[in-house]
């Protein structure tokens, strides 16, 4: 497989690539359309306001409870997956998980993994692990398999493609695959379906990620719409699931509002063409299935988000990707922007976590903090409250002890000082009234440059006189104070 | 496995807010207070006065405290959280009298509503008073329907616009539902949709000037949609949004506006034209 780096990372920042990501008109249309589609299909699913809210909040208690119960919960779905004879392995880092599936599939001296769609191991760079040490991994979801034909990443964690359209498809299946150019998306997916068919019956080892992991009865419940994630769950002999310790629900009845929550946000449908609920490997009357089942139960900074009351609520993200589609600046610069795995507004809160802040310093800021991303949210995660919260912490100089990991990124003296001195003006009142003064007399030297401001608008010019000033005289004549 | 959760506090998960219902209420005052905001304190007065001429014609004393400065949103969202207490502090001594305050911007009055509660939450004596602002806070649109109840004539000619809501005045105060009763109420003022009305010009305080790419875009998009709405102008309740959606119209050298709705309301209703 192809190791080509999309041109966007080569760039340094959030910034830069924003910059060629919009200046992509392609790129802009195809993400416009998608959105605005996506948006319409999860409005459309939830008809009902009171119903859709109703939901909402009691996703947002569910999720509240198991992760008030968190470590009990992991401990309770360990034991019972291992009495229905799934071996169960825990790691601290994505370094650990590789190790561990890579252990998994030398002990069967495999050499081809099929995957179903996964972003745990997207987070793991789980293909690239494997590549290195002589294993083929092949995606299996249409949309993922589209990216690692053309050596990049997915843009979005429930649409991995949704950045190309059709005619780029079509393109890239008849470079790389040497089939005729046809933008006829059926015969598109037929393509792609053939050469995975065969793969399914070759491969070593299957692995899929996990939507929720239920303590209660130790089961693995894995949605999906094109039968890829029952195929890479049971054809090969040894099925390696991988998941964030975060999945972790109680019982089986907290799937069903979250279940409905899950599809609907993300794709407007009421339920996926398939819910597979996985207990264990092949008993031994049964005719299929693997011989092997395992659990992956990754942290790589989860629990650090687990560790600050406010943060925690980051762990609620059921990953329909709602969020980024109802996004104002995901729509624009697309998900290859954010330079990492989990794009968009979501991606924004539970990054720093995984890589520190340094790694991601602009992540915070690059958000209007317009709100769309808290109101659709299907778990009520406050996105734009834990941003802020973010911004806090990338400010903070190392004396007052950032709570994120590498948290100070933006620390800057100068900066503090321009809000200290803004502090000042804002809580002395001769000092504001005489600012307004000199602004308003002196109004015709505003400078017609000022920075950033001036590459989108004119400079704004204050008024001839501050309502200060405007209102006292208005108060005065008519009686007022 | 346990060590993995080391430092965590088991019982520090939170649960989203009950949803609040809808607000109550009271009956039109004698006096009110206006909180004017900074950024129509200095680049659109007019509509701070404009506001106060339609809270006197409803027989209402405004009252203006000349030690009012700014909300403290800018350091708040850019993560100056202690230069936003101090700022907040002031105003909360500025407000303390008792009266409505009324705020000709949506996202100033959320700053009241939602966010100083946030800034104060570790100053238990604090929060009381800024409980009661939050109590007395109304946005201009809300107080004018649903508190003074207004009905008004409209003097002025036909005319056609488009009505932009900030992010925070949409998702804190609805003012948008506000603003289109009450311009609902004007017999010669047809309120035209704009494409993607709901989403943000991409404004955001300082996300302005920290992401101007981004937010270059987003407010190019919004002028668009706004220009070919079909209407005569755009009015907004939000000093912020104005300021970049005019800017960036002039930039274009459009001679599209937007302008304040408290300016826009007042003319129709005083009969009083402006160039």
């Amino acid at each position: 497989m192809s190791q080509r780096i999309p041109v966007t990372e080569l760039t340094s920042g959030f910034r830069d690539r924003a910059e060629v990501a919009l200046a992509d008109g392609q790129l802009r249309t195809n993400f416009r359309t998608a959105m605005d589609s996506l948006m319409k299909k999860r409005a459309d699913a939830f008809p009902d306001e009171e119903e859709r809210e109703g939901l909402r909040e009691l996703g947002n208690r569910i999720k509240a409870r198991a992760l008030s119960r968190l470590p009990d919960l992991l401990e309770q779905l360990e034991a019972k997956l291992t009495d229905n004879g799934v071996r169960v392995h825990w790691a601290e880092t994505t370094e650990q998980a590789n190790e561990i599936v890579h252990g998994i599939i030398q002990a069967r001296q495999g050499s081809q993994v099929v995957k179903g769609k996964s972003m745990v191991s997207e987070e793991m760079e789980m293909n690239d692990y494997l590549a290195e040490r002589g294993v083929e991994c092949l995606e299996s979801d249409m949309g993922e398999y589209i990216v690692q034909l053309d050596g990049e990443k997915p843009s979005h964690i429930i649409m991995p493609a949704i950045h190309k359209n059709r005619h780029q498809v079509a393109r890239l299946f008849h470079d790389k695959l040497g089939v005729e150019e046809t933008d006829d998306v059926n015969e598109l997916i037929q393509i792609g379906r053939r050469t995975l068919r065969r793969k399914f019956m070759e491969a070593d080892v299957g692995v899929s990620g996990v939507n929720f992991a239920i303590a209660e009865t130790g089961t693995l419940l894995l949605v999906e719409n094109e039968g890829n994630g029952r195929m890479s769950t049971t054809a090969p002999p040894v099925h390696i699931a991988v998941t964030g310790i975060e999945k972790v629900v109680e019982n089986l009845r907290d799937v069903v509002p979250l279940l409905s929550l899950l599809t609907r946000s993300a794709l407007g449908q009421p339920i996926t063409t398939y819910v597979n609920m996985i207990s264990g490997p092949r008993k031994a009357d049964e005719l299929d299935g693997p011989e092997e089942v395992h659990l992956v139960l990754l942290d790589n900074g989860r629990s650090g988000a687990f560790a600050d009351a406010q943060m925690r609520q980051t762990l609620n993200c059921i990953r329909c990707g709602a969020c980024m589609n109802h996004c104002p600046v995901y729509t624009r610069v697309g998900g290859h922007t954010y330079g990492e795995v989990y794009p968009g507004p979501i991606g924004k809160i539970i990054t720093p976590h995984m890589v520190g802040l340094h790694e991601v310093p602009d992540h915070p800021s690059a958000s209007s903090l317009c709100g769309a991303c808290g109101e659709v949210c299907p778990v009520k995660i406050p996105i734009p409250e834990l941003l802020q919260r973010l911004r806090q912490e990338n400010v903070k100089s190392p004396a007052e002890g950032p709570k994120v990991k590498d948290g100070g990124a933006k620390y800057s003296r100068k900066e503090r000082l321009i809000w200290r001195f803004w502090q000042t003006l804002n809580t002395s009142p001769g000092l504001y009234r005489l600012f307004l003064w000199g602004a308003t007399r002196f109004r015709k030297l505003t400078p017609k440059n000022v920075g950033p401001w001036t590459e989108n608008h004119t400079a704004p010019v204050p008024a001839k006189r501050s309502l200060h000033d405007l209102a006292r005289e208005h108060l005065a004549r008519n009686g007022g104070q | 496995m346990n060590e993995l959760f080391y430092d965590a506090a088991p019982n520090a998960t939170r649960v989203a807010p009950e949803r609040p219902g809808p607000r109550q209420y009271p009956a039109k005052p004698r006096e009110v207070i206006l909180f004017g905001t900074c950024v129509v304190d200095l680049f659109f007065p007019e509509a701070g006065l404009d506001a106060i001429r339609l809270l006197e014609r409803e027989g209402i004393r405004v009252h203006f405290p000349e030690g009012q400065s700014c909300c403290g949103q800018p350091a708040w969202t850019s993560g100056y959280a202690a230069e936003a207490r101090e700022v907040a502090r002031a105003q909360l001594a500025v407000l303390d009298a008792g009266m409505p305050v009324v705020v000709p911007s949506g996202s100033c009055a959320g700053m009241f509503r939602q966010h100083y509660r946030e800034l104060f939450a570790e100053e238990p004596d604090t929060l009381k008073r800024v409980a009661s602002l939050a109590e007395r806070t109304f946005e201009l649109t809300e107080f004018l329907l649903n508190v003074c109840q207004v009905e008004w004539k409209d003097l002025g000619e036909p005319t056609r616009i488009a009505l932009h809501t900030s992010c925070s005045a949409r998702r804190e105060m609805n003012t948008h539902l506000h603003a289109r009763e009450l311009l609902g109420k004007l017999a010669n003022v047809e309120r035209v949709d704009h494409d993607h009305e709901s989403e943000c010009c991409g404004f955001g305080g300082t996300f302005s000037v920290r992401m101007p790419e981004v937010s270059g875009a987003m407010v190019t998009d919004k002028t668009q949609s706004l220009m070919a709405s079909g209407a005569d102008e755009m009015v907004t309740a939000d000093g912020g949004c104005l300021m970049n959606i005019n800017g960036s119209l002039d930039k274009q050298q459009q001679a599209f506006r937007g302008r304040h709705l408290a300016s826009f309301l007042w003319e129709r209703v005083s009969g009083e034209g402006r160039a």
